[in-house]
């Protein structure tokens, strides 16, 4: 299901915990299933939870909880903007309008050219450089005003 | 440790919560998460009490108690607490209670009474949940209606020991699901619908056949293992339409299994058989009870005055009740005969006359979460005794160690602390070396016969643990007692007891495996297996199917062929029986008579019918006693079952006297691992008795898909075939044609074929050699 390279990760993240506790490690697991096959088909969540020795559902509880996991193929750049409360009032919304305008899609959709998915992020705890996004769960990108969102399409583009 | 609640002292010991002080004082809590047997999860917040010196209400269910503590479960502050927590659970709550089948016995409704507002303040759209299709027996058509205090998946994953549902999403998208919409498979699976607050969870086969007020309550027991457990049995004009658990914590606790939940439906089957038949010109005719019991007792007068009593054999399931079976003894032996047994899943009857009293657990019930260590040998456990494997689960789960050798690799769902798989002709040998390293450990000298054996080092694991812990106990299963080589495995199951200071007992097949002992409805001539290799002229069967319940059924079924007298005493007129019977004689089931059950710990239980029987059906006993008196045999007249009962057991005991593990000369040689292709037999928890087999819901489990010839890959390679080709099974003169099923669990050179199925029931015996090719 996963490379050898990928479960040699997740091995090193198991060895962080007690012998008998290896589903500690399922945060980290899932992340690397879905860093190397793009999004976390229900197949990769039941072999996670087989190589931690734990039920699929409670793999599924986890995987499904946490909204930087994708339970649905995404495009090559996933963008997650802030909309909690704090972004919302500094103009989290906005953005996120300004990129459905500018991408032609809702929340949760994909460009049709599958370069570019579109998310709701829970707050990032970055609230004081609102409005903020992030790419692909690692890139923050912060004040995200119109001129920044269209650079930052720019480049991804 | 002191605490006050609403100004009542209660004392408390170290570790207590608010809410078990609370329930030692008689304060009521309201609560939904809260339940005594699972972990705290504390998320339902409907339990806030007001405590002094706390800022703010805290949860009774997870707060512990300390010395001093002062709690109000009922001041201003915690109602209000308590009412604006309902208000909140009732905001996304569907408030459909005129139709939904929780009503009138819904924890949420009775306290939306008590803590709700009649209206409520929230105007905006409620969220909708879809609902799931988790297989037959669990309906979860409305789920949203759960208030996610996730009671059903604490229970699976602490006491079914497999987490089947989870709580899916976050927030207000929260939902309890199944893993991409799986069935629920556990066998504990109905105890979620008890446990669920809410009408979330209901029962399938239940769904919308009466309200819980109309439903009259009677208390019964379980006809089917050998827990006993304790059952309210429902019913409405005078249908069963309901079983639940009756709570006893020595017996059951506050469980049951799905078995004993749904086996119901078989009792308003249409395959029930109302009246008496009697074959004439080859077929069988419904007649009146006079002249089917004419019938049968001048037919028995015959056959016994011309060919002598011997030439008669009486074999019950034993799953009847004490006083049937004693009967039934009683009548064989008045006729002359000693081939009388309720055993008919056996082969190994040498020990019989070496018993040093009634076999049984070696133990209470109770006992079983005060061990240390425990090895069961030859059990399919988790589905032949589900709520033992429950109470060995939780054992694991504190400090116990239990380990297990099978013949089978099926997980039990326990944290086993060692495990051996072996063919079944090699599971005397898997306790020999048990023994053996037992012995080594301890010193002594190496018992006659194990010199060859060599202890490898999970028996050595599991000898140590045995030897090491304080109190510790070996059980031996129904793979166990049904083994050609059953007399050795007791033998050897002593030594190691005798070596290591643990208890010795059986788990025990169904309901009255103890109480047939306790009835004496053992043979003093041909026992359940001989009767049927040297066949008899006549036969009366009780409660037993013998193509699906006999070691043999290939052997059974063509005795009773060439018999000439076969008399069924069964509430069913379906199945094999109207191919052999002469006379069908409808017996009540459970529900429908009054009768004892011994269960496994030497338990006595009596119960009373709780509906009439259904048409001319008559109780076991009342028939069995007609029987004697046409039969003219002295010792008939009784008029109650309590007066059969008086003679078995004296009344007002709690427990049969007179258990004995111990043999007074056993021994064991240790065979040879048998030629060829051995079979691996379970008995599938839904094929195991006559109500369960007739069960549709529990028919549609994936427990009760049809027998395949499950093999490891070697096996399969060596005959030549891959997962999913039919082949042909064969065994004596009989042969099936099965689906091949790749099972790494099974050990080497072995088939597994399950019996009590009629696809199977053609094959010859549950152990030894089996034949497997292409078909
Ligand atoms: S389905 Fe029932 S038991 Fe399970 S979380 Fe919901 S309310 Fe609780
Ligand atoms: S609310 Fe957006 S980062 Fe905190
Ligand atoms: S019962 Fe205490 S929080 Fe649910």
């Amino acid at each position: 299901m996963l490379t050898s390279e990928s479960l040699k990760r997740i091995d090193r993240e198991i060895a962080k915990y007690p012998a008998e506790q290896k589903q500690s490690a399922v945060m980290a697991a899932l992340a690397i299933a879905q860093e190397e096959q793009g999004w976390l088909s229900s197949a990769a969540i039941e072999f996670v939870a087989g190589y931690l020795g734990m039920a699929p559902i409670a793999a599924y509880e986890v995987a499904s909880f946490y909204n930087m996991y994708d339970l649905k193929p995404v495009g090559k750049y996933k963008v997650s903007v802030c909309t909690n409360l704090p972004c919302m009032l500094t103009g989290g919304v906005d953005a996120g309008e300004y990129l459905k305008t500018k991408l032609g899609i809702g929340y949760n959709e994909t460009t049709p050219d599958g370069l570019i998915t579109l998310k709701e992020g829970e707050c990032m705890g970055a609230c004081g450089d609102a409005p903020v996004m992030i790419v692909n769960n690692r890139r923050m990108c912060s004040w995200m005003n119109p001129e920044q969102i269209d650079k930052l399409l720019a480049e991804l583009k | 440790m002191e605490i006050e609640i609403d100004g009542k002292m209660a004392q408390v010991p170290d570790g207590s919560t608010i809410m078990d002080a609370a329930q030692q004082v008689g304060a009521y809590i309201p609560h939904f998460c809260y339940h005594k047997k699972l972990s705290i999860a504390a998320n339902c917040r409907m339990c806030l009490v007001q405590v002094e010196k706390a800022p703010k209400p805290l949860p009774a269910c997870a707060t512990p108690a300390t010395n001093g503590m002062r709690v109000f479960t009922h001041s201003e502050l915690a109602v209000k607490a308590q009412q604006g927590v309902m208000e909140f659970l009732l905001i996304n709550h569907p408030l459909d209670c005129p139709i939904c089948d929780q009503g009138g016995e819904c924890q949420l409704q009775d306290l939306a009474v008590g803590y709700g507002n009649s209206a409520s303040r929230f105007q905006e759209d409620k969220r909708v949940v879809f609902h799931k299709d988790v297989g037959p027996l669990i309906s979860m058509q409305e789920m949203a209606r759960c208030i996610h205090c996730t009671r059903c998946v604490r229970f699976g994953q602490e006491i079914a020991g497999v987490m089947e549902l989870g709580m899916a999403n976050r927030n207000m998208h929260a939902e309890i699901m199944t893993f991409v919409g799986r069935s629920i498979d556990s066998e504990l699976s109905g105890n979620m619908i008890d446990l669920c607050p809410v009408g979330a969870l209901t029962s399938k086969p239940f769904r919308y056949a009466a309200r819980s007020w109309e439903l009259g309550r009677r208390k019964s027991i379980s006809p089917h293992d050998s827990i006993g457990a304790n059952l309210t049995v429902q019913v409405k004009n005078g249908v069963v339409l309901r079983v639940l658990p009756r709570e006893n914590e020595e017996v059951n606790e506050c469980w049951i299994s799905d078995k004993e939940r749904f086996s119901y439906e078989a009792l308003n089957s249409p395959a029930r058989l109302t009246r008496p038949m009697v074959r004439v010109d080859g077929t069988l005719r419904e007649v009146d009870w006079n002249s089917a019991l004419d019938y049968v007792a001048h037919a028995l007068k015959d056959i016994v005055a011309t060919h002598g009593g011997e030439s008669f054999a009486a074999l019950s399931s034993p799953q009847a009740t004490l006083e049937e079976l004693y009967l039934l003894q009683k009548l064989t032996r008045g006729l002359g005969s000693g081939n009388v047994d309720f055993r008919p899943r056996r082969r190994d009857f040498s020990n019989d006359g070496q018993l040093g009293g009634i076999p049984w657990l070696g133990l209470r019930f109770s006992e079983i979460k005060d061990l240390d260590a425990a090895l069961v040998v030859g059990s399919f456990l988790r589905k032949d005794h589900p709520l033992f494997a429950q109470r060995l689960r939780q054992l694991a789960k504190n400090w116990g160690q239990v380990s297990m050798l099978s013949v089978g690799g099926d997980d039990p769902l326990i944290d086993l602390h060692a495990q051996v798989t072996v063919s079944p002709a090699d599971l005397p040998l898997a306790l020999a070396r048990v023994v053996k390293a037992a012995a080594q450990f301890q010193g002594e000298t190496i018992p006659a016969g194990l010199d060859s054996v060599e202890a490898d080092a999970t028996s050595q694991a599991i000898a140590r643990s045995l030897l090491e812990r304080n109190k510790r106990a070996i059980f031996l299963g129904n793979a166990a007692e049904q083994s050609p080589q059953a007399a050795q495995l007791h033998a050897l199951a002593l030594e190691l007891a005798r070596l290591t200071g643990a208890t010795c007992g059986f788990i025990g097949e169904a309901a009255n495996s103890v109480g047939g002992h306790v009835a004496k409805a053992l043979p003093t001539a041909l026992n359940a297996d001989e009767m049927f290799a040297q066949p008899r002229k006549a036969y009366i069967l009780l409660g037993v199917e013998p193509e699906l319940d006999c070691y043999n059924p290939q052997q059974a079924v063509a005795a009773l062929k060439e018999a000439a007298l076969v008399v069924m005493l069964t509430p069913f007129n379906d199945g094999a029986a109207r191919e052999y019977a002469d006379v069908l004689l409808p017996t009540t089931p459970f529900t429908e008579t009054s009768g004892t059950f011994v269960n496994a710990e030497g338990r006595v239980q009596s119960f009373n019918g709780v509906v009439r029987p259904l048409g001319d059906a008559r109780p076991g006993w009342k028939v069995l006693r007609v029987l004697g008196n046409l039969l003219a045999l002295p010792g008939f007249d009784y008029d109650s079952s309590e007066q059969v009962r008086a003679e078995i057991v004296p009344a007002g005991e709690g427990f049969v006297g007179g258990l004995s593990n111990d043999l007074e000369r056993g021994a064991w040689l240790l065979a040879d691992a048998g030629e060829g292709l051995q079979r691996v037999t379970d008995v599938p928890i839904y094929f195991s008795d006559p109500l369960a087999r007739r069960a549709p819901a529990l028919q549609k489990t994936r427990d009760a898909v049809a027998p395949t010839a499950r093999m490891n890959a070697d096996t399969l390679a060596a005959i030549g075939v891959t997962d999913g080709v039919p082949v042909r099974v064969r065994q004596g003169t009989g042969e099936a044609v099965l689906t091949a099923r790749f099972d790494e669990t099974v050990p080497a050179r072995c088939v597994r074929v399950a019996a009590g199925h009629p696809s199977t029931a053609a094959l010859g015996a549950m152990f030894g050699a089996i034949n497997v090719e292409r078909a």
